[in-house]
């Protein structure tokens, strides 16, 4: 194990000669090779057409949608800590805003990779860089995400090149204030299809914020446990442990929105049989809201952040695997459960037709679906990986008292 | 007494062949032109409509379905990733038990939502209130499909095999009934239209909703219709007689 000087602040050059991390080869490789697989299923989608998938025409959005939900939402709450650090001038935070704006970049790529490979047409991305209906949710959001993408590399620049820090705190602000924005039109992409009963809110664009809040948290709490172990340059305990609770208040947020959201369906009939279906009887997906979202992705993390005895560093990464096992079930249950159930198009009749009118729509995820999506997360790891190895993003030496001083 | 000179006789004949095939189809565009000359625009003076009348609507009868799908090279559909312009629905009444049958298939909206949501365009609508997927455009996001309130549009799932002059379909990209625009420009009534009548039934009106002296306007307005899913306001093209 090489030891490192502890400069008091990220000081070039980021690897004094003999000292950079172990084994970048092998992890990249290992990266590659699952982008590689991902890359492979893409392909072969591509050239069978979707019927190799176990979407079809009800169920039109599946699990690569899930994956890249995931990705894109998390992304806007990777940058959290970054701005904690650069909106409210927390110095601990500000330490540590080259890693959250690196995994918010990572995230934001991986989880485009799968929108654009899932797309029917793929090749025809420039079309829809040059063709926009600014009438279209979807259309503003190919605006919004591109310029994330180009905000947060420019908010890295500012943090990495020293002439340029004093810029960092004004491109941190309009990176938050792009990212609020952001993710209310990623939610909005459902909360304006009126047609749909498990979309159709005004609630959704707030609670994919509060989504994004914490499951970017969780990653960024894994990646950072992780990136610390790869330099040997531990997380301090009392920074940790802020993000652990601040991780249970965004937890209780999604809990309570959620909650708000499904209340208020129970409220009116016409929107009973959809409730029933997704929280009772609907098989997978009243299982999955359950246990897999309410049970995994809400109890256990917010019993870990705010048990005393549960404050270790072990105890802290299964909590931020439980929000993202949460997470996924919550965009499952999300995205295919509000598809499958069936579209009512004839109130007060029972309906059947060849075209499963009435009946509740198969979906079956295909290897493929699920290669793809997980391609976006080897993306993200790999754009995160080379980042750590070429910038000097991850903090190490010892964080000053007063900074850490909270909690 | 001179021979006949018949190599002029060939020669009108010659001319009088060339004359007829060169003017049949001045004569067809002549007929077309009381729709629509080719070139010119569609006007918001027409607004095309179809109106079903679920009282004649034959349950199990498929006439409509079968015309259409043939009409556009669309492959009988036997799966969930198969193409369905149009479909059959079966109705009960939940508190009286009546029974009805209707097709469905894209409405036609004033205000359709898959025109709204589609990024990049290629949903549209014409002047004349017809719904168009331009497949130039169309990306294969599906996000039409989420959005469209009757399950009317279909993804193209696979390869296509024997299509049709008319109906351009393509891999990857969403379709839907297109009120076969091609037969409407040149002045006749979609498939489905036709192939209704044709089984006995007349269950499915077409025509000019503006146009007050058409049979669709007299009888919207004689008969209480319904819009599918009237709360959206999307002000259907499509009215259902009988539900």
């Amino acid at each position: 194990m090489s030891t490192r000087p502890a400069p008091a602040h990220r000081s070039p050059p980021a690897w004094p000669s003999g000292t950079a991390p172990r084994g970048f080869a092998a992890l990249a490789a290992a990266g590659a090779a699952v982008l590689a697989v991902a890359l492979g299923a893409a392909h072969y989608m591509e050239e069978h057409g979707h019927v190799v998938t176990g979407m079809g025409n009800q169920v039109v959005w599946g699990l690569p949608h899930v994956f890249a939900l995931f990705l894109i939402v998390a992304s806007s709450g990777a940058l959290n800590v970054a701005s904690v650090g650069s909106v409210f001038g927390e110095a601990a935070y500000k330490r540590r805003a080259p890693v959250s704006a690196l995994l918010a970049l990572a995230l934001l790529a991986g989880g485009l990779m799968v929108l654009v490979l899932d797309l029917g047409r793929p090749e025809r991305l420039v079309v829809a860089a040059t063709h926009y209906n600014f009438r279209s949710i979807f259309a503003w959001n190919m605006i919004l995400y591109n310029g994330f993408l180009a905000i947060l590399v420019a908010y890295l620049w500012t943090n990495l090149e020293r002439r340029f820090v004093p810029l960092s705190t004004p491109v941190g602000i309009l990176a938050f204030v792009w990212r609020i924005v952001l993710t209310t039109g990623t939610g909005s992409i459902f909360g304006f299809l009126v047609s749909r009963q498990g979309y159709a809110s005004g609630l959704v664009a707030p609670l994919f914020i509060a989504m994004s809040l914490a499951w970017g948290l969780a990653v960024f709490l894994l990646v950072q446990g992780a990136l610390a172990r790869w330099h040997d340059a531990p997380v301090p305990e009392a920074f940790r442990l802020r993000l652990r609770r601040l991780l249970g208040v965004f937890v209780a947020t999604v809990a309570y929105l959620t909650a708000v959201l499904h209340l208020t369906n129970l409220y009116w009939a016409k929107q009973a049989a959809f409730e029933r279906f997704i929280l009772v009887d609907g098989a997978p997906y009243a299982w999955l809201f359950w246990a897999g979202w309410a049970g995994v992705g809400t109890a256990v993390p917010l019993v870990i952040a705010f048990h005393p005895r549960l404050a270790g560093p072990r105890a802290t990464t299964i909590a931020a695997l439980a929000v993202i096992a949460g997470a996924f079930a919550q965009l499952y249950v999300f995205i295919v459960g509000a598809q499958a159930f069936p579209l009512e198009i004839f109130p007060g009749y029972a309906t059947s037709s060849a075209f499963r009118d009435g009946a509740v729509a198969p979906y079956v995820p295909s290897l493929p679906e699920a290669l793809l999506g997980l391609g976006g997360i080897a993306l993200a790891y790999l754009i995160v990986l080379a980042g750590a190895r070429l910038f000097d993003v991850v903090p190490r030496g010892i964080d000053a008292p007063a900074a850490d001083g909270g909690g | 007494m001179n021979p006949v000179d018949t190599s002029r006789r060939a020669f009108l004949g010659g001319t009088a062949a060339f004359a007829g095939v060169a003017l049949a189809p001045g004569i067809l565009l002549y007929e077309y032109a009381a729709a629509k000359a080719p070139g010119e625009a569609v006007s918001s003076a027409v607004r095309w409509g179809m109106l079903v009348d679920t009282t004649r609507c034959a349950s199990g009868c498929t006439a409509c379905v079968d015309a259409c799908h043939s009409e556009h090279g669309v492959p009988k559909p036997a799966r969930p990733t198969d193409a369905q312009w149009i479909r059959k629905v079966e109705l009960k009444d939940l508190r009286t038990g009546a029974v009805r049958s209707a097709p469905v298939m894209c409405q036609h909206c004033a205000e359709p939502p898959c025109v709204d949501v589609c990024p990049t365009g290629a949903s549209f609508k014409r002047a004349d209130g017809i719904v168009l997927v331009d497949r130039h455009t169309c990306i294969g996001c599906r996000y039409c499909m989420m959005a469209c309130p009757y399950k009317a549009r279909s993804f193209v799932h696979e390869p296509t095999a024997g299509q049709k002059t008319d109906t351009p379909r393509g891999k990857g990209c969403v379709e839907s009934c297109n009120l076969c625009v091609h037969r409407v420009d040149r002045g006749g009534t979609p498939a489905c239209v036709e192939a209704c009548a044709d089984a006995g039934h007349r269950a499915i009106v077409f025509g000019d909703l503006n146009d007050p002296a058409s049979e669709i306007a007299q009888r919207v307005r004689a008969a209480t219709t319904t819009q599918l899913r009237a709360d959206l306001r999307t002000d259907n093209g499509v009215r259902y007689l009988g539900l």
